[in-house]
């Protein structure tokens, strides 16, 4: 704010009219984003994320599925008989778990991201096709949705699992199936109240067409709420997804998914604990950067939906 | 009022139906020979599984199939358990209420502490406290809850020894009849001396992995409502009346902050169910959520059936009751639809 107040106090000139000037939304966006400094924390720690995900194969210092059977169970580096070799020890196989910790965050960040685009596509489809096409197929949607709704989400995901099968690909089926209602029913809503306004009965006026008006009239306005619930809807989709590989029903062995992990080393709370803190550490820490992340976007991206 | 009444009471039905063929699509879908899915033999003689075929209607249109089965249903047939032969209704009904149980505890203490944590943020907002419980409850949301009671079992059961790891109490200390199901009630009619305590002392951790959730969102709803409230006409009238910030904040401002917070507990039933599935399953407690992650292991797909059915229709039924009571609390409501 200090800054601001002296830029504008400033006289005249080149800087000075670039701050009265019309900023660009991005640039806005930005601005607005950068003052929430948990949001940023959690912005940077994510990406950290990604990019020990995307460069898992450089980075992680053996293969995640590499059984060292000279070193089962080895302590991490800091606990006594702890080596360099292994620097967050190994698990009850033999794998090394720093490697599979690296790479657990590509399968988490995979899942997260494609139920995310997923839902996110066939939801504002369903919830637009069911705002702007009114009576039948509006009650369908909507019925169905409440009917996803309706069921507890991980029972409604174990369900989906038990019948198709525990895989990666399933996991995926499950979260998206899940989680598409709250597209469905924010696109829905936004769409509704957007459709009465003028410039909608102006754009329908001139004679744009449904689809149309659709995807370049309507949705843009509908975006924000809609860009928030894909951020936290990442975070939610991966929790949901290691709840999933925790009970069994996820990734199988020997993927290194983090939830699947943590089922494995429960036999080893009592003599060896770093195996079962270390698999959750990770799902919390990339869980709380994407919601840090996300409730700056939505402080960014709408003042009204501001928390407090 | 009674319009309203049940209006919202036949929308359900069409839920319920909804759900049946969803379960009835559901088991369907399941892949290999539906005789063998249903019954869990595997390798029957060309006549036993004909014999089956026709005993269990599947030789008839799918329709009618469906029909059948909303039939039983209607009727309380839910099917047989394959693993225990017992009738999947009974088993739920047996195991219900360790559930239910385990989520009062967990929303007693969600409310107990979240309540007050968010109140108090409110009224000290922007200040250390507010900033500090506003993080922990960020924590608290973001908590994979399955991880959160590993943790739990390993310091305080393991490695301080305080409270038990599993179950719902001591089986080799107290025996004794338990005519409701809730363990603390049946605990306090055995007249066993320490049963009651030890049946709490069973429930601490698990309420606590199951509350952690809620707690923070509660604590969340809690402080923003609160901040709402308080800066209304009312309460401002109320100070320049001169009566004490504690009353002020106790009886003008948190009676009326509360009416969100009780709809966010009310609509909450349906991810505490999806919450006790892991909870159960981390302390072995005996209830719903635990029977059906092991009645998909045991590959026992009647039960699983029967058992997403009755969990949902629970939740259906308790947002319905919710629904009604907020018709009568709140005329607005009730008229407005």
């Amino acid at each position: 704010m200090a800054t601001d107040v002296a830029a504008l106090t400033r006289p005249i000139g080149d800087e000075a009219a670039a701050v009265l000037a019309q900023p660009s939304p991005l640039a806005s966006f930005w601005a607005a984003f950068r003052e929430n400094r948990g949001a940023v924390f959690g912005l940077a720690v994510f990406a950290i994320i990604v990019l020990l995900a995307l460069t898992a194969n450089v980075v992680a210092p053996h293969s995640p599925i590499d059984q060292f059977r000279d070193a089962v169970r080895a302590p991490p580096v800091w606990e006594k008989g702890g080596s360099w070799r292994f620097v967050l020890g190994t698990d009850g196989d033999g794998h090394d778990m720093l490697s599979r910790l690296i790479f657990g965050a590509r399968v988490s960040l995979f899942i997260g991201l494609s139920v995310m685009c997923v839902s996110f596509i066939a939801g504002v489809t369903l919830g637009l096709a069911a705002a702007m096409t009114g009576s039948v197929a509006d009650v369908a949607i909507t019925r169905l949705m409440d009917l996803i709704m309706a069921v507890p989400s991980l029972v409604l995901a174990v369900l989906v699992v038990a019948v198709l099968g525990p895989s990666l690909a399933n996991t995926i089926i499950a979260v998206t199936i899940v989680y598409l209602p709250n597209f469905v029913r924010l696109a829905r809503a936004s769409a509704l109240g957007e459709l009465n306004k003028d410039y909608v009965t102006a754009a329908r006026v001139v004679g744009v067409g449904p689809l149309r008006l659709a995807a370049s009239t309507v949705l843009p306005n509908c975006l924000a709420p809609l860009i928030v619930q894909a951020a936290l809807g990442v975070s939610s989709a991966i929790l949901e997804a290691a709840a999933l590989g925790f009970l069994g029903l996820g990734a199988q062995p020997p993927t290194p998914e983090w939830g699947s992990m943590l089922a494995d080393s429960r036999e080893f709370i009592r003599s060896d604990p770093w195996i079962v803190t270390l698999p959750g550490l990770a799902i919390l820490i990339t869980v709380l950067a994407i919601n840090l992340t996300g409730d700056g976007l939505r402080d960014a991206l709408d003042p009204k939906m501001r928390r407090g | 009022m009674v319009a309203y009444f049940l209006r919202r009471i036949a929308l359900t039905i069409p839920t319920f139906l909804a759900l049946m063929f969803l379960t009835f699509a559901a088991i369907r879908l399941v892949p290999g020979d539906p005789v063998e899915v249903r019954t869990g033999e595997h390798g029957m003689s060309p006549e036993r599984l004909a014999y089956f075929r026709h005993e269990l209607g599947l030789d008839q249109p799918v329709w009618r199939q469906f029909l059948a089965y909303v039939w039983r249903l209607a009727h309380g047939d839910f099917g047989v358990s394959l693993s225990s032969q017992d009738k999947v209704l009974t088993e739920f009904l047996t195991l219900f209420p360790a559930t239910l149980e385990l989520s009062f505890f967990a929303m007693l203490f969600a409310i107990a502490i979240g309540v007050p944590a968010g109140a108090l943020a409110a009224v000290k907002r922007g200040g250390f406290y507010d900033q500090a419980l506003m993080t922990v409850s960020l924590f608290g949301y973001s908590m994979p809850i399955f991880w959160w009671g590993l943790l739990l079992i390993m310091f305080v059961s393991v490695r301080l020894g305080l409270l038990p790891v599993s179950g719902r109490i001591d089986l080799i200390n107290y025996s004794f009849d338990q005519p409701t199901g809730f363990m603390t009630i049946d605990a306090l009619l055995s007249d066993e001396p320490g049963a009651f305590l030890d049946a709490l002392r069973h429930l601490i951790l698990p309420a606590i992995v199951l509350g952690t959730v809620p707690l923070a969102v509660i604590a969340r709803m809690t402080r923003s409502s609160m901040l709402e409230v308080l800066s209304e006409d009312y309460v401002r009238t109320a100070r320049a009346k001169g009566l004490s910030p504690s009353r002020v904040i106790g009886v003008h401002a948190l009676r009326n902050a509360l009416l969100p917070v009780v709809t966010v507990i009310g609509l909450s039933i349906s991810s505490l169910m999806a919450g006790a599935v892991l909870t159960e399953t981390i302390f072995s407690w005996p209830g719903v959520g635990h029977w059906l992650i092991d009645s998909i292991g045991r590959r026992d797909y009647p039960a699983l059936q029967g058992g997403v059915l009755l969990i949902s229709a629970v939740v259906v039924f308790v947002n319905l009751i919710v629904d009604l009571v907020y018709g009568i609390i709140d005329p607005r409501i009730s008229h407005g639809h």
